[in-house]
This record gives C-alpha cells, structure tokens and sequence, in this order.
C-alpha cells in the first residue's frame, strides 16, 4: 500500500476532484430532470483512494438485489469509468418517466435496453463534458454500455491489470422526486490515471485560486 | 461603501474561487467565509454581513433552506444561490425568495452584475 499513499491526494486536491465532480453530477441531473420531467436531488459526493475489492463491497452495499449499470469509458489526459447505478427494481420505473407514463409494460420492456443506455449517454456525457470543459482538457467517451449484475462485477470491467487493485472512486447519491427512482453515479479510476489526474487538478487548481487573496478576514 | 459578503461553500477551492473574484471586484470589502450553514448562520451572528453568496449542494442542509433562513434573519440582505444545478425546481425557488441564481463555476461577469444589483439594492433600502 506504499504506492497507495504516495499517490493519497492531498486536502485541496481531493477538495478540487470533489468540487468537479459536485459541478459535472449538478450540470447532469438537470439533464435527467428534463428527461423524467421530476426533480432530481444529489447527495454530496464521496470520493475515496481505496482498494478494489472495497469499492466492490460500497457498490454491494448499497443495493439488496441486483444492479443495473450504464457503463462509459472516457479517455484523455486520464482516464477511467463513468457508471450510472441503480437497483434493477427500479429499472422499469426509470424507463417509464423517460419514456412516459401511458406506454403498456410490454411496449416498456422492449424499450428499456435503449431507454437506459440513451439516458446513461445523456447524463454520463453531461457530466463528463462538463468537467472536461471546466479541466479545459478533452476526453473520449465511449458509446454507453448497460450491464446487469452486483457491484464487483462492474469494477472488474475495466481491462485493468489485477495487480492494479487500488482505485479512485467517486459516488453520489441521486433519488428522483415523487417517483420510485434512487441510484448513483460512480466514478473510478486507476492508479496510473490517478497520477497524471494529480498534474490536471494542479492546474485547475492553479486557474481557479491564483494568487491567494492577501487579507485573511474571517476565515473558518 | 464597503461591504461585508459571506461565503459559505463546503469545498474550500469554492470558497478560494469566490474570494479571488470578489477581491478583484471589490478590493475594499470584507470576506467571511463558512463551510457549511450552520457555521454560516454562527459567523453571520458573531459578524453580521451586507451580502451572502451561498452554494447550493452541502452536507446537511442545502444552499436554499440557508437562503431562508438568513432571509428571515435579515431580510434586506441580497442573496445569491452559486450552482452548476441548473434544475427549474431550484431555480424557481431561488427566484421565489427573491435570490439571484449564479451559475458555477462562477465567472467574474456574472459575480460583478450580482453585486452591482446587491449595491443597488442596499442603497435603495438605507
């Protein structure tokens, strides 16, 4: 775990990586709202060095049954896995406020591999367009893929050696009002992407701060 | 005339940002800064302040249900919701406590025209 925590970011750098992806889940879940027509509501996001097998046991957790996924790779100055996270129970109940409410169920489950990968392609690509714009820097992202399936089965897609077994992982919480609908947007990236992310945040870093302002005021 | 903003914003590099725009703007004013609302509603009653700049995502309660509160606190005092949650529900609520709504990552146009109203507005309530 050496590497581990050399690579561990530090306070500004994680507050930097929680910050966009704060923005780019915010900027998203407008585009789910227009598509489900409800408002969406986050959590504040989490984002953690850990090792795989932990990230597993998180994704696990979460959901008693089984999970749907809708998977992107992006690829640039890093890069990594986007996922769009929600039980499979309520996977029908997405499809139906994307879709709208008077299709019959038949007509909901013939649509509902394309519903959920058109929506996974719209949030995940919002959210991911987003913070590339704010990072100033361009990402590839690949076409949506849903996968069914429990938590460790989604973190072992990503082709990553398995010695690579520590992971940056990011996940917010989102719930859609007054419909039956919860999940969360999960974020991972390897030990190799994490170091050359370290070197983007610096400069985001940079950009944004500057030159600290001189007076202290009243700070916490 | 000088002012007194509180920033209240969970990501210290948030705050950093607001403060390195509003030193650019308004060199003179004061800065207060809280990473959450309950310090928020603390710093306010220790320092008072002129002019809030609230995010709107936070741990515990969001930037609106502060907006309220500081509202009925003190209701002249100008409001602006910083978010990149561009959602109409919250847009509309912001609007509906008669906040300003500014779209994060902040620019130093959008923070200058908010704070050029936020004058506006205090000299028209003295």
């Amino acid at each position: 775990m050496a590497l581990a925590a050399a690579l561990e970011l530090d306070e500004i750098e994680r507050d930097a990586l929680t910050e966009l992806a704060n923005i780019g889940v915010s900027r998203a879940a407008g585009n789910l709202r227009d598509m489900v027509g409800h408002q969406v509501l986050l959590s504040v996001p989490a984002v953690a060095v850990m090792t795989r097998d932990h990230a597993a046991t998180l994704l696990a957790e979460r959901a008693s049954g089984g999970l749907v996924a809708v998977h992107q790779a992006f690829a640039g100055d890093f890069s990594g896995r986007v996922l769009l996270i929600f039980p499979e129970s309520n996977s029908l109940e997405l499809v139906r406020a994307v879709a709208g409410g008077d299709l019959p169920l038949e007509d909901i489950v013939d649509l509902e591999q394309e519903a959920l990968a058109e929506t996974g392609n719209i949030v995940l690509n919002g959210c991911l367009a987003t913070i590339a714009n704010v990072l100033q820097r361009t990402l590839k992202v690949s076409l949506p893929e849903v996968i069914r399936g429990s938590g460790p089965d989604f973190l072992e897609l990503a082709g990553a050696s398995e010695e690579e077994d520590v992971v940056l992982f990011l996940y917010i919480n989102f719930s859609v009002n007054e419909r039956d609908i919860r999940g969360y947007i999960a974020m991972l990236m390897d030990l190799s992407s994490l170091k050359s992310m370290r070197k983007v945040l610096q400069d985001f870093i940079e950009r944004t701060i500057g030159q600290i302002p001189p007076v202290a005021d009243v700070v916490p | 005339m000088s002012y007194k903003v509180l920033i209240v914003d969970d990501s210290k590099l948030a705050r950093m940002a607001i403060a390195k725009i509003l030193a650019a703007l308004r060199p003179d004013w004061t800065r207060i800064e809280a990473a959450n609302p309950e310090e928020a509603v603390a710093r306010f009653e220790e320092n008072g302040a002129d002019i809030a700049l609230l995010d709107f995502n936070m741990p515990g309660r969001d930037g609106l249900a502060l907006a309220l509160e500081l509202h009925d606190l003190k209701p002249e005092m100008p409001l602006a919701l910083i978010s990149a949650n561009t959602q109409r529900e919250i847009m509309t609520r912001t609007r509906q406590i008669g906040a300003a709504f500014l779209p994060k990552p902040l620019s130093q146009e959008c923070l200058a025209e908010f704070l050029s109203s936020a004058e506006q507005q205090l000299r028209t309530s003295v």
